[in-house]
């Protein structure tokens, strides 16, 4: 078996590193522990880490480019803007249920620590590849007519807002239904605060 | 040995001056007003003569234009074009189409001549330039493209006919884009060479008219990203443009001027509409949100402080 490349071990590090950061939170992790998790020295890990916060940074990179990709997806798709919502709304679910930490990582600890981002992800730049696909799916929702035209970012705080909240919810135990059935509604709730009158 | 003294070959010759009709469609002067503005007319004036011009001394009255039709070198066409609008009683049709016949080079000047224009708007159907109408090339002219030079704008700079003219009587060959108008003018875009460069980079945007600082293209419709013409190169009476003196470009060279609402820039969800020219829009958002991240205090700050 080919031995894996320096890009596959540093993904397998995110991967592992993902679960103890959106378990533990920022502050519990430390790079002994994420060491410890991987079975690698510590020192070995620093190899491709130089530290705690570049890991933290490339991770928040790597999970908005996997939901900038898919999102990506959704635009190129041949669908109409309600029904680019709809998948949005299930991809966001899916990989909430599939891969928990994804999500949890972006709310509890990218959200939740501004402080250890604010030197390395000023503004949107860790998260780009994610807004900017947002943008165009508003864009063109506006530009098709099937989208009310307003500010993005109060568009933006509406939807995403929303399927965060409804992920933290859900999180806590507190939702009497397993999260995909929600979907539907929530799709057309969005949809409806969203579309033109 | 006595070598006869070659007296006519050494004698300067006088040289021949072009023979230039300048006509007018439906038009406000402008472009006349604008040729009158360059200081370099005089010795323009040494390599050609007006056969006809409407203000400049010229040989011939437009009657007399109008009977005799004459052959020319170079016919200029000022105004918007529609065929039963008449000059000296003739039809525009038949008086543009004989002229251009016994012409060498058509000169399609200012934007109404070149793709209707402003005077377009009050009768769309009827009202063209003379080669194109708006973006489409079926304009009067069709069958004689090729001896039809574009020079759009409205008003076009002096410099830019002058510079013309120059080649024509030098003999050189002018190379043209998709709407036949010279690449050496129209290559460039207004937004290559304004001041607010800087600021467009990192979007900092400017909400006022004349200020020395910030970026017209998010809050005041500068259209200079998507406009070809080299207003920021050969400057407006040799000293600024307007997107350095901080009034947006209004897009007066392209095929779809005039457009509404000139000092806004059209959004969809605070997104530009029109984005810079052949840059995708995926490409543009993801570094205009990069930019944006970032406050660059200098930029930030008035470039002149009053008060220091
Ligand atoms: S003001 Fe207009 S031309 Fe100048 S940099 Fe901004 S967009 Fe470009
Ligand atoms: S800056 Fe724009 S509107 Fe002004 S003359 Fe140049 S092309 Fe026309």
């Amino acid at each position: 078996m080919a031995r894996p490349t320096k890009e596959e071990r540093k993904i397998s590090i995110m991967t592992k590193a993902l679960e103890l950061f959106s378990k533990e939170g920022f502050y519990q992790t430390t790079m002994p522990s994420i060491a410890e998790k991987i079975g690698m020295s510590v020192g070995n890990l620093y190899n491709y880490f130089t530290s705690k916060e570049m890991l933290a940074k490339d991770l928040i990179l790597y999970i908005a480019n996997i939901l900038g990709e898919h999102i990506r997806a959704i635009n190129e798709s041949d669908r109409t803007t309600q029904e680019k919502i709809e998948a949005i709304v299930h991809m966001y679910f899916k990989i909430a249920k599939d891969r928990p930490e994804t999500i949890e990582y972006f709310l509890r600890v990218y959200l939740s620590n501004r402080e250890v981002f604010q030197n390395c992800c000023s503004g949107m730049i860790c998260v780009s590849a994610f807004v900017t696909e947002m943008m165009i799916f508003f864009e063109e929702g506006v530009r098709c007519g099937e989208l009310r035209d307003q500010d993005f970012f109060s568009a933006f705080g509406l939807f995403m807002g929303y399927l965060g909240g409804m992920v933290f919810i859900n999180g806590e135990n507190i939702l009497s239904k397993p999260l995909e059935e929600y979907e539907h509604t929530i799709a057309e709730n969005i949809y409806y605060a969203l579309k033109t009158r | 040995m006595n070598t006869p003294s070659p007296k006519i070959s050494t004698m300067p010759s006088k040289p021949v001056k072009l023979r230039v009709i300048w006509l007018q469609g439906i038009t406000c002067n402008g472009n006349t007003h604008s040729f009158l503005n360059d200081p370099s007319l005089g010795s323009l004036l040494e390599c050609i003569e007006f056969i006809h011009h409407p203000l400049l001394p010229c040989s011939k009255t437009l009657k007399e234009v109008v009977k005799k039709l004459p052959k020319s070198d170079i016919l200029i066409f000022e105004g918007a074009y529609r065929a039963d609008f008449e000059r000296a009683e003739i039809r525009m049709e038949s008086l543009l189409m004989s002229l251009a016949l016994r012409t060498k080079h058509i000169i399609s000047l200012g934007s109404c001549a070149s793709f209707g224009g402003i005077f377009k708007e009050s009768a769309s159907e009827h009202i063209s330039g003379i080669l194109f109408d708006k973006e489409s090339e079926s304009g009067p002219l069709h069958s004689l493209r090729k001896k039809v030079i574009t020079l759009s704008g409205c008003p076009i700079h002096p410099k830019w006919i002058s510079f013309v003219i120059d080649m024509i009587v030098q003999g050189k060959k002018i190379s043209l884009d998709e709407y036949r108008r010279p690449k050496e003018l129209y290559g460039y875009l207004v937004h290559n060479g304004c001041l607010r460069n800087e600021y467009f980079e990192w979007k900092v945007d400017s909400d006022h008219f004349g200020t020395k600082e910030g970026c017209l293209y998010y809050a005041q419709g500068c259209q200079g990203p998507f406009t070809h013409g080299s207003c920021n190169k050969i400057l407006w009476n040799g000293v600024s443009s307007k997107t350095r003196s901080g009034t947006p470009c209004v897009g007066c060279t392209e095929p779809s001027f005039p457009r509404t609402e000139l000092f806004t820039t059209k959004t969809y969800m605070s997104i530009p509409a029109e984005m810079p020219l052949g840059v995708p829009k995926r490409s543009y958002l993801a570094l205009a949100g990069a930019a944006k991240s970032f406050h660059i205090k200098r930029l930030e700050g008035k470039l002149i402080d009053d008060n220091s």
